[in-house]
């Protein structure tokens, strides 16, 4: 059971902007939130199994073998295309202040995308964002 | 023969302080003596058991203990088949909760266990000082903890909080405040002929709804989280389902209701509670005799919040580190059900088993190893591994730790020099701290149920995962599995 102040913080994250309340309620109600201290490895780069994690509050490093790359924050989310792929992460993400995530494991994410379609679009629109920005990095 | 003292553990200055007697703190202060820490043990109880002394309200647990196994009773293998004894080093403190079972169930009675637990912490002849209250904590400016009880003051370098989660806990649904909780639930035949509204889908709810069908006119569940039966077949505490979920599904006036409760009204002598669909959009009001909260439990922190220990799952649970160590305030540890803090790897979305018995009394027992090495200063005896294939495939295949903690404890055979034990640790803190080069053995499960080993292989400060094929008979000792560990312990 979740309180007000919570479900009202998610539903302020561009991801779940456009669901009713009692979807809120029902994201809160199915999936644990987690808090990293600062330091900690989050997702962890060539280990099978890993999950979706969205950061809820704090601030996370991306690491590719050992060089940081991206720092990501509140809203933001990683550990998808390991999710809908089933492969393990490229990437380690670490905590760069105590970090606060909602984490959907990676067999529940078809089916959280299915419950939420206006989370998959937005979702996509991230990702199709970054594709874009990669193509235009590699030309 | 010396005279047991009846009230132990005296106010002063120790090297650790455990609070609470349920069976985690039984478990953290039994392994922390064994490792010649000076324990101080407190309890606010007049006897040892903890929840198990009035809950489940329904009598009966979960978790099996198993009186015939297919390990013989009172050896480490045997554990893996008695989820409900806490763990001794001598014979006569072993396997306790099955022989006071009578064997009308493969799970004990609450009775059953209550009685197990005392046994333990009688002939552990655990130092508790009873009907002791933890009331205040402080810092001091040497980094010590002073704990305020109120038979005085505690000094210690590490406070272990054994508190389990066992305090009350309601959402913040305008009028739950007039509905009893869980623990307050009355005698089942109060509810005869009643229609009774139960807040919750989970254990709690489901276990008085199950009680309650012999009684009550009708039960209505809800949540807004829908009921993952899928997850439920595969779990232990899927007999607190069964019925209710049956009547449910074929329509014979159970409900299990998916939907946000907007609030709850007093009518005269019942409650109207108004709410919104979340798996189907749709406004519901239910009229009722009675309701129950079945909203969960936190964990009773009093002012540790105030030494900067942080929570999650809206402020229930504590956040801890690989060693239960709360984040954010050094020297303030958890042992038992509140170790869920942890939540180490969550391999494929699933949890420790650290909310039960079975998994948390190895948590307790892998902390006071950390405690007495990286704190007080002591050596833990780490045996030479002459057969390092022979020994993980043994730990694979019956270590108890590994199956009750799948993808959470880990046995680790360290291979620089000559090859010793490195003791079940944390897999997080294995992979993610340095150290020598060594192999790591895990049971892992995945979302499909299937269970297969895998072994972390740490080489010049570099951590490599190998999953090993499943075993239909789980016999990772056996001679297909040795050619591929000795590979691996053989590796450069």
């Amino acid at each position: 059971m979740a309180n007000g102040a919570d479900i009202d913080s998610l539903g302020r994250l561009a991801l779940f902007a456009d669901l009713t309340r009692p979807e809120l309620e029902r994201i809160t109600h199915s999936y644990d939130e987690e808090m990293f201290p600062e330091g900690q490895r989050v997702l962890r780069q060539g280990l099978s199994g890993s999950n979706l994690f969205v950061i809820l509050d704090g601030e996370a490093a991306v690491v590719i073998d050992g060089v940081e790359r991206l720092r990501i924050g509140r809203g933001e989310f990683f550990g998808e295309a390991s999710a809908i792929l089933g492969c393990p992460p490229t990437a380690d993400v670490v905590a760069t202040t105590s970090l606060r995530c909602l984490v959907v494991a990676a067999g529940d994410l078809e089916r959280f995308l299915t419950d939420h379609p206006s989370v998959a679009v937005r979702m996509l629109k991230v990702e199709v964002q970054r594709l874009a920005d990669t193509l235009q990095w590699l030309n | 023969m010396a005279e047991l003292d009846p009230r132990p553990s005296p106010p002063g200055t120790y090297d650790a302080v455990v609070v609470g007697s349920g069976p985690g703190g039984l478990q953290a202060a039994y392994s922390l003596r064994r490792l010649g820490v000076n324990v101080a043990a407190i309890s606010q109880d007049e006897a040892p058991g903890g929840m198990f002394r009035s809950l489940p309200i329904f009598g009966r647990l979960l978790s099996w203990s198993k009186p015939d196994a297919p390990a013989e009773r009172g050896s480490r293998e045997y554990e893996w088949y008695d989820h409900n004894s806490l763990l001794a080093d001598e014979p006569e403190a072993r396997a306790l909760v099955p022989a006071e079972m009578d064997r009308t169930w493969a799970v004990p009675s609450r009775e059953e266990m209550e009685r197990g637990i005392a046994a333990f912490a009688e002939r552990a002849g655990l130092p508790f000082r009873y009907g002791c209250r933890w009331e205040a904590t402080r810092r001091e400016d040497d980094g010590s903890l002073t704990l305020v009880t109120s038979d005085g003051e505690y000094r210690c370098r590490a406070a272990v909080f054994a508190l389990g989660v066992t305090e009350p806990w309601k959402s913040d649904i305008p009028g739950v405040e007039d509905v009893p909780h869980y623990v307050d639930t009355g005698e089942p035949r109060s509810y005869e002929g009643k229609r009774v509204v139960v807040i919750g889908k989970r254990n709690s709810g489901f276990e008085i709804a199950d009680g309650l069908l012999p009684w009550a006119r009708q039960v209505l569940l809800v949540s807004p989280r829908p009921v993952q039966t899928s997850v439920l077949a595969l779990s232990s505490v899927r007999v607190r389902y069964m019925q209710p979920l049956e009547d449910w599904g074929l329509g014979g006036g159970t409900f299990a209701l998916d939907a946000a409760i907007e609030r709850i009204e007093p009518t005269g002598g019942g409650v109207r509670v108004h709410a919104t669909g979340t798996t189907r959009p749709c406004e519901l009001v239910l009229d009722a005799d009675a309701a129950v909260a079945a909203t969960g439990f936190r964990t009773p922190l009093l002012d540790l919040p105030s030494l900067g220990v942080q929570t999650v799952a809206q402020g229930r649970i504590p956040a801890l580190t690989a060693f239960w160590e709360a984040a954010g305030a050094p020297g303030v540890y958890f042992a038992g059900n509140a170790t869920q803090g942890s939540a180490g790897l969550r391999k494929h979305g699933i949890g420790a088993s650290s909310p039960a018995v079975h998994g948390f009394r190895y948590n307790a027992r892998v902390l006071a190893g950390h405690l007495a090495t990286t704190v007080f200063g002591r050596e833990l005896s780490r045996p030479a591994v002459d057969d390092v294939a022979g020994f993980l495939g043994h730990e694979l295949a019956h270590a108890p730790e590994l199956w009750a903690q799948k993808a959470y404890l880990a046995s680790v055979v360290e291979l620089h020099g000559a090859p010793r034990e490195g003791g079940i640790q944390p897999l997080a803190h294995f992979v993610d701290a340095a150290g020598p080069d060594a192999l790591a053995a895990t049971v892992e499960t995945n979302a499909s149920g299937e269970i297969y080993p895998v072994v972390y292989v740490r080489r010049a400060g570099r951590i490599e995962e190998r999953v090993l094929d499943p075993d239909p008979l789980h016999a990772y000792d056996g001679a297909a599995y040795r050619a591929e560990l000795e590979a691996l312990a053989t590796a450069k």
